[in-house]
């Protein structure tokens, strides 16, 4: 069924009885041309590019819990491509020129709101950081207008403008960036991939990998053997687990990040800020809620939240930023589990086993890179290359020496 | 969460600083193969269940620690200078 406005008309007329399920829920069968562990918002991706661009349909999706049970339902929802280093701004710049048509494409509202996006800076060393990421953003092509202090004020007038402990110098301005629905996203691609004949099989957990002479030839789930030449692990929060099956050991360390949303609120922040200082963001959702975050927990860990010095940093922080948000009521905190990897980027790559594809390392930017990761590892699953704008997000490359360090921290796992 | 420093006694999370896995206390020799350092400083087995990682009381002792605790729950089950053991390895040696 197409979605339009008609059609909600049309059914509105027959008291909405006539909607269909947005996807089937198929058995498994016991052979597939390609496999893709992982329901959320990159498996789905994965899955529905694998279709619509290479003509895989013969293709699962296997998911242990329900569709988009995982970090998809749990992030900030922002989006933006305003990377500097070269092998990540190519990657966020296609990302961005996919959600930009994603509605159309996907015949799904995603809620897309380019609202824009503005880093504060708040000191001369950090504008000079924003201005040499402002003109890599734009020699990306894509947008970046420095404001001064004057500027931000025009934009944001709720901040405090007068404390002198981390005073206001300007900030980095990205119109094209903003917030989407991320449940939206998850069922949007999922839609598409069922709607081009993908099986994607829920409560269906992969609890092994067949792989025979250094070639995979299928895996093992809790609903039987499922054989397949292509199998891809996208599973991003629990892939040293499932690369654990192929006998891999990952440059990935599990770390929780927090998330917090207030009560809702008439309309008062217009944009997606984030504070230069205390690493905390912010954007109001279109239900009303302020949805913030800040750091990590800092401490590798696989609960689904957090501890409460977290809680208080991040409150702190806001507070210091926008002293309003006082008033406002937290409503539900929760945590993602983020794949950290040695150097904050992403790993989009084949493995040592022939066949047995891997997308993870995903940090604290999976949201954003949702379209293009599964673009580029479906384009990686069919042809057996890397795609031109992830060719550098290599399993190998910390062996190697070709680092994408963004922050320039370091190895250390949690401090991306 | 709460850890217990051998020598200072239970204390708030906020004092410690987490490094990382129980890995980095096995550093190659200098002349180890590149594999040898990249499994060192990048690859981790991260458990989703018990694990041993580094802690430094940086805000009291100043001891280094090797925390046996579980990821999934955040229980904590042990706390070891990590100098005491090899000490005691020393000891033992003689």
């Amino acid at each position: 069924m197409r979605y339009s406005g008609l059609e909600v008309i049309r059914q509105g007329l027959f008291g909405n009885t006539g909607w269909k399920p947005a996807w089937r829920d198929p058995a498994p069968k016991a052979e597939y041309d390609a496999i893709i562990i992982g329901g959320g918002g990159h498996g789905l991706s994965t899955a529905y590019y694998l279709a619509k661009n290479h003509g895989m349909t013969n293709i699962a999706v296997l998911e242990k819990g329900y569709l988009g049970s995982g970090n998809i339902g749990r992030n900030t929802t922002i989006v933006r491509a305003n990377y500097f280093l070269q092998g990540n701004s190519e990657f966020y710049s296609h990302s961005m020129k996919l959600w930009e048509g994603l509605e159309a494409d996907l015949n799904y509202n995603v809620m897309h709101s380019q609202r824009g996006l503005i880093n504060l800076f708040h000191s001369d060393g950090q504008r000079d950081a924003f201005v040499r990421r402002g003109n890599a953003m734009i020699n990306q092509g894509d947008d970046a207008i420095l404001l001064d202090r004057d500027g931000v004020r025009e934009h944001l007038p709720y901040l405090d403008f007068e404390q002198t402990r981390f005073p206001i110098y300007g900030g980095l301005l990205h119109p094209r960036g903003g917030t989407a629905r991320h449940d939206a996203v998850a069922w949007g691609y999922a839609r598409g991939a069922d709607r081009r004949g993908v099986d994607l099989i829920q409560n269906c957990e992969v609890t092994g990998i067949d792989i025979e002479n250094g070639r995979v030839t299928g895996v093992q789930t809790t609903r039987g053997a499922i054989k397949a030449k292509k199998v891809g692990m996208v599973v991003a929060g629990r892939s040293s687990q499932v690369a654990a099956m192929a006998g891999m050991r990952l440059p990935i360390e599990s770390h929780i990040l927090q998330a917090f949303v207030t009560e809702g609120l008439k309309p008062v922040i217009d944009h997606v800020i984030s504070f230069g200082m205390g690493h905390f963001y912010i954007s109001q959702s279109d239900k009303g809620g302020l949805v913030f975050g800040g750091d990590l927990d800092f401490y590798a860990s696989y609960a689904s939240r957090g501890n409460l010095p977290m809680v208080e940093h991040v409150m702190e922080a806001g507070m210091t930023l926008m002293p309003m948000i006082g008033r406002a009521k937290v409503l539900r905190s929760w945590g993602g589990i983020m794949d950290m990897s040695p150097d904050g980027s992403p790993i989009i790559d084949k493995t040592h086993i022939d066949g047995l594809f891997v997308d993870c390392g995903w940090n604290y930017g999976g949201f954003k890179a949702v379209p293009a990761s599964g673009w580029c590892m479906a384009h990686l699953m069919a042809t057996g290359e890397s795609h031109p704008v992830a060719a550098r997000f290599k399993l190998n490359r910390f062996a190697t020496g070709h680092i994408l360090d963004e922050e320039g921290t370091g190895s250390q796992h949690n401090l991306h | 969460m709460r850890l217990t420093c051998p020598l200072c006694g239970p204390r708030d999370r906020r004092e410690f600083y987490y490094y990382g896995a129980e890995d980095y206390l096995h550093r190659p020799a200098a002349d180890a193969e590149p594999g040898a350092w990249d499994n060192y400083l990048h690859l981790r087995d991260n458990p989703a269940g018990l694990t041993n990682d580094l802690w430094y009381h940086d805000m009291g002792c100043g001891a280094w620690l090797l925390v046996t605790r579980n990821t999934v729950t955040h229980e904590i089950q042990q706390v070891q200078a990590v100098a005491a053991p090899q000490a005691a390895k020393k000891g033992a040696a003689k």
